[in-house]
């Protein structure tokens, strides 16, 4: 039962407000607990051993000395774990692969970077287990390794899977390779458009792995009874997805398994995954006791996902007057170990804010031997969009034409088609371009080495299964229960929005993370689906709550339930019976709870398939030190089409967060690997994300085009403003100093030496 | 599973005769920010670890000589909060400033970071430049030596089994004289130098420069004493023909790898900026000492 | 070996802990003391989430054995509350949304508890260097150095 669909602004009165977050205190005096918080009685401390190798055969594997070691109490190893069918499992985009995942847990065959968990031990102190791990002999044949995706797409690459045939290519390749797939989207006639061009420019680029970088690294901890039933305390984005996985990887009844979201330490898609959870599992069953795991920080880097570093090139076609009549891009996207990267995203992101008759989208999905790509914030549409949006950059200046005036011409309405088929149905996209055109700093003159850059982006967001119980409490409170981790707000928001809904403080809103056997089934927290579409379940919980509240108030003014209407919090006689009793608040009925039928409670379930999609777009002023490359960051303006700022401070907060990571993948941040395969910058000494002192105050505008599909108009915000960082910089810098930076990341050392090139 | 043994003695005596009779490896624990990371990484496994920081002589810092006389195991902290030495070394200062976060420097010794024996280390070019002594205890007593005499590689010094550093002693400062030390890093704060320079120098009351003395970290296998980047501003005021002649001095003593945090090429070009930079803030500096 | 025995002052009490030579003062506070407010982010000091002050200095705890804790005065974040009236940066910290996953947050009120002792009225910038050591990645600073100057305001005045 979904609400009517617009609610007249002047008539919110909590939602557009900043106040406090319900779960603030604990996380400001150290009390919240995440992942690694938890302790359990006679818990056992579980530890994994990691491939020093980047490609090797496992020839032998002998964990009988770990095995005797006083104090080791499990060890565990593939052949614990049941084989999987090879299948991809769910839609394409995000589809799974058990047969793969299994391997990325414990690896079977060969190991297939440096930091493949091949064996987990669980001992009684955290010292035994490293001892253990230390007894455990591995036999490796090691093989050649390849990491960069050009390079793992040549035909003599040296092969992660000896067996793989790319798929989407008909007939299908007679020889294997490590391309794992192959998409293609295509609207209109390419190369028309191109033959109608009076400008082509066309350009490759490459960007480095980067890692989510969240601060808190996995941990878990696990306990299962004698009976077999176990629970699972877990940092993760997504608890009912940790179940899923683990009951199939461990072949479990998923009823047998409960887990508990913990407070959860930053993720950004990279806890959307499992590596530990099934190994704690498992431990516990294998040992009886409680096990707890978490990763250093180096095995963060080296045994989880980073997001696909890439290879692309990007041609388009314009008119004089900067109507784009063509577009044509090849993506490849390193998967890491295991199929699965983001391309296919890139592929559908990369042009999507612009209206282009003529358009080509070619992707690879190519396997090589790092870690296995995770999402990490709008998945794969910051990398298309670096390429793209250089590229766009390039187009403006060859037809001299000011980059903003240029998307502005090309940028797609509502009706425009989209490259995988459908027609945008959503705005959003050119008030973004007008809200900087308006802003002051657009035109602000520059120094001398300083430059201004501008780049724009699209994020899907995400709809989806989500649940919500509301419960109304004797005083007139409210518990509202979701099944979404509170990655950064979320509690705030769904309290905002029952609030709202009910007609009462924000503060008699308490909302909470429900463990899985606690609220019905919901996806992660990922795609910015939670505001919207858990927001969706907990508003239709209100509206049964409110339904049922009119029946209380009936009953207690023996009247047809038709006769009474909810509005302020309050049920008020209506129709016929208008005016003939005082209304009654929230807080009154729920005194009579016992006497007028018992609890007030109601739950809601959502398969929501109406999410809008976000823009972003952003420039930025930086000063180039001609000397050294540094490039420092004066200003940055980001503008989003948010729908609708239900707490306008977490919205700032969400594009503060992404503009940052996308100046650390543009500026910094790399994966960088030995001639061996090891990488050496497995720290946050060396893998440099922004630091403080780095950044000045970044200037959000966040301009509001409701979502018709929400009772609030709520949009996903949380993405798309990390899409146009690392395009802003790069054409800052080519407006500083005449040069185009096309490699990520745009270090000092590049920046000389392109500065220094003829 | 061998034991990690612990000891923290008073007096330097008692230190010297810990670590001369030590068996297996003995880590001397100053600050702990170099060593507990290795130790955690499992990349030194030490028997015993000696926490010199309860001996009075190794944490102060002291007026000697109208020098100075710092505790080689004095946090930066400290060093950075002493409003005189920071008035008369801005530039050793500034080094000892940028050794890692505030958090680090809480902790973190000059004594540590010159025999943690890394390339990179801020204040090690620093203290040469200032032409810094350090002072050694072992057990056949004390000795004085110059502070480029200490490291002789990565992860390795000229100290004998038994040596500790001390303290380093800073002499008075004649007039018109001042330090500066610049690094290159590609974040603001919180990176290891890719390069670093230090520069030293005393002009005479018409803005000649006399003396000088010019220190590169990053770019060779321990920190560099360029004689032929002082000779550059030695005898000139300082301007710009000298300073572009320090700069290709700088970049022509550099002997760089590449790594991780920097080529080859690139040191080699912004050691000789940063030599340059330095060396205009300590002459504009020296300008400003009566 | 036998476990040493360290008595510390710690958030004020007087507190006694054994520990192993190993272990560091992060290892401690979590695993010995069960306060677990001090995070571990990277264990190399590299992050800032195990910020403490021992004898009033800001240091990161994981840099810092257990054993050199012996007569130390040590604050950790379940010590900067008054009871049940928060410091001022805490409160700051949440009207100013200047937390998003929050696992920082410990670490970042430590820090900036430590630079309003010493130094009152920063700059915007003396701020942002002040706690390049504190890692953030969720809210690319901007409302943790906002909240840090609204705090100096209040406590100037108070």
């Amino acid at each position: 039962m979904d609400t009517p669909t617009s609610y007249p602004e002047k008539k919110l009165k909590v939602i557009g407000t900043s106040p406090v977050r319900p779960d603030g205190v604990p996380k400001v005096t150290g009390l919240a607990q995440y992942g690694a918080d938890f302790n359990l009685p006679g818990m056992l401390w579980g530890k994994v051993l990691r491939s020093p190798h980047a490609h090797a055969r496992i020839r032998s594997l002998n964990t009988k000395n770990a095995e005797a070691l006083p104090g080791v109490k499990a060890v565990l190893t593939a052949a614990d774990l049941p084989e999987q069918k090879f299948a991809y499992v769910g839609p394409e985009r995000i589809a799974v692969n058990y047969w793969h995942m299994t391997r990325n847990i414990l690896a079977r065959e060969k190991v297939l970077y440096e930091g493949h968990a091949i064996v987990a031990v669980a001992a009684t102190s955290q010292k035994i287990a490293d001892e253990a791990l230390k007894l455990i002999e591995v036999e490796y044949e090691v093989l050649p390794h390849v990491i960069d995706v050009d390079a793992a797409m040549a035909s003599d690459a040296p092969l992660l899977f000896e067996d793989m045939i790319t798929r989407g290519i008909e007939p299908p390749p007679a020889k294997a390779s490590n391309i794992s797939k192959r998409i293609e989207y295509k609207l209109g006639d390419i190369d028309a458009g191109f033959a109608a061009a009076d400008e082509i420019v066309e350009m490759s680029f490459k960007t480095a792995p980067v890692h989510q970088g969240y601060i808190e690294p996995h941990a878990c901890i696990a306990r299962t009874d004698s009976d077999g039933q176990s629970e699972l305390w877990v940092s993760t984005q997504g608890h009912f997805v940790v179940r899923t996985f683990v009951a199939k990887l461990l072949n479990m009844k998923t009823g047998d398994l409960r887990v508990h979201a913990a407070e959860i330490g930053g993720a950004f898609g990279g806890k959307t995954v499992v590596y530990l959870e099934p190994l704690a599992v498992a431990l516990s069953r294998k040992s009886g006791h409680p096990v707890k795991m978490t990763m250093t920080r180096e095995e963060v880097f080296k045994g989880s996902g980073p997001t696909s570093g890439a290879s692309m090139t990007i041609k388009i076609g314009v008119k004089k007057d900067g109507k784009i009549v063509a577009a044509d891009a090849l993506f490849k996207y390193q998967a890491g170990a295991f199929p699965g990267s983001p391309v296919m995203n890139g592929c559908m992101c990369g042009f999507a804010p612009y209206d282009i008759a003529n358009m080509r989208t070619i992707g690879y999905d190519v396997v090589c031997n790092r870690p296995k790509a995770v999402a990490y914030r709008a998945p794969g549409s910051p990398i298309s969009a670096f390429a793209v949006e250089s590229t766009l950059d390039a187009v403006a200046k060859k037809i001299g034409m000011d980059p903003l005036q240029l998307r502005l011409k090309n940028t797609a309405k509502i009706g425009t088609p989209l490259i995988w088929g459908p027609k945008h149905t959503h705005a959003g996209f050119a008030e973004t371009l007008q809200a900087l055109a308006k802003h002051p700093g657009y035109n602000a003159p520059l120094g001398k080495n300083q430059g201004r850059g501008m780049a724009s982006g699209y994020w899907f967001n995400g709809g989806g299964e989500s649940s919500a119980t509301v419960s109304i409490n004797e005083d007139g409170t409210a518990v509202v229960a979701t099944g979404s981790p509170d990655i950064g707000g979320s509690r705030a928001s769904t309290a905002l929005m029952a609030a709202e809904a009910l007609g009462i403080d924000y503060d008699r809103v308490r909302p909470i993370i429900a463990d899985t056997n606690s609220v019905g089934y919901t996806q992660g927290t990922g795609g910015s689906r939670v505001t919207y579409a858990t927001g969706k379940a907990v508003i239709n919980a209100c509206n049964k709550v409110i339904a049922e509240l009119c029946a209380r108030a009936a009953k207690i003014w023996k009247i047809e339930v038709e006769d009474v209407i909810w509005e302020d919090g309050h049920a008020r006689p209506a129709g016929k019976k208008a005016g003939a009793f005082e209304p009654l608040s929230l807080k009154a009925i729920a005194a009579q709870r016992s006497a007028t039928g018992g609890p007030v409670t109601a739950s809601a379930a959502v398969n929501d398939g109406g999410p809008a999609p976000g823009f972003s777009t952003q420039f930025c002023d930086v000063e180039v030190d001609p000397e050294t490359g540094a490039v420092k960051i004066l200003r940055w303006v980001a503008a989003q089409d948010v729908g609708r700022a239900v707490h306008p401070a977490y919205v700032e907060g969400q594009i503060h967060g992404g503009v940052t990571q996308g100046i650390g993948w543009a500026l910094n941040e790399e994966y960088i690997y030995d001639k061996d395969g090891h990488l050496i910058n497995a720290g946050f000494l060396d893998y440099r994300m922004p630091v403080c002192s780095d950044l000045p105050m970044i200037e959000t505008l966040i301009v509001e085009i409701p979502n018709p599909n929400h009772p609030y108009g709520v949009k996903g915000m949380a993405e798309a403003n990390i899409v146009p960082p690392m395009a802003a910089l790069a054409n800052a810098i080519h407006n500083a100093v005449g040069k185009r930076l096309t490699d990520l990341p745009m270090s000092p050392p590049k920046v000389l030496a392109a500065l220094s090139a003829r | 599973m061998s034991e990690l043994r612990y000891e923290a003695p008073k007096t330097l005596e008692a230190a010297v005769a810990l670590l001369a009779g030590a068996q297996g490896l003995t880590k001397v624990l100053a600050g702990g920010s170099d060593l507990l990371v290795q130790m955690r990484a499992g990349r030194i496994e030490p028997a015993l670890v000696i926490d010199i920081k309860g001996i009075p002589e190794m944490t102060t810092i002291t007026a000697e000589n109208g020098g100075f006389r710092v505790g080689a195991a004095v946090p930066c902290m400290e060093i950075v909060e002493h409003k005189a030495f920071a008035k008369t070394w801005p530039g050793l200062t500034e080094a000892i400033a940028l050794i890692g976060s505030i958090q680090v420097k809480g902790r973190a010794s000059v004594g540590g970071n010159l025999c943690n024996a890394s390339p990179a280390a801020d204040s090690v070019p620093a203290l040469i430049a200032a032409g810094a002594m350090a002072s050694i205890a072992g057990p056949k007593g004390k000795r004085e030596a110059h502070v480029e005499d200490i490291v002789t590689g990565p992860g390795k010094t000229s100290l004998a089994k038994g040596e500790i550093v001390t303290s380093f002693f800073l002499a008075k400062r004649p007039p018109h004289a001042a330090d500066a030390y610049l690094r290159f890093t590609p974040r603001t704060e919180m990176d290891i130098a890719v390069v670093g320079a230090a520069v030293n120098l005393t002009l005479d009351a018409k803005g000649v420069c006399t003396d000088a003395r010019v220190s590169l970290g990053a770019v060779a296998a321990t920190a560099l004493l360029v004689a032929e980047a002082a000779a550059a501003l030695i005898g000139s005021s300082v301007d710009d023909a000298a300073l572009a002649r320090l700069e290709a001095a700088a970049s022509a003593a550099a002997k760089p790898i590449d790594d991780k945090r920097g080529t080859k090429e690139y040191r080699i070009k912004v050691v000789g900026v940063m030599a340059r930079r330095a060396a205009t803030i300590a002459r504009d500096r020296a300008k400003g000492n009566p | 070996m036998a476990k040493h025995h360290v008595t510390t002052t710690l958030n004020g009490n007087p507190v006694e802990f054994l520990c192993e030579t190993q272990q560091t003062l992060l290892d401690v506070l979590r695993d010995e003391l069960h306060l677990t407010g001090t995070k571990e982010g990277c264990a190399s000091g590299d992050c800032g989430a195990c910020s403490v002050t021992v004898n009033g200095r800001l240091v990161c705890s994981c840099l810092m054995l257990g054993v050199e804790a012996e007569g130390k005065k040590i604050e950790t974040i379940e010590g900067m509350a008054n009871g049940a009236q928060l410091h001022v940066l805490q409160q700051k910290f949440l009207e100013h949304a200047a937390l998003q996953c929050g696992i920082c947050t410990p670490g970042m009120l430590i820090a900036a508890k430590a630079l309003l002792e010493c130094n009152p009225d920063p700059s915007e910038t003396e701020v942002r260097y002040w706690l390049a050591g504190n890692l953030c990645r969720c809210t690319g600073y901007n409302k943790i150095v906002e909240a840090v100057l609204a705090a100096a305001v209040e406590m100037r005045r108070t």
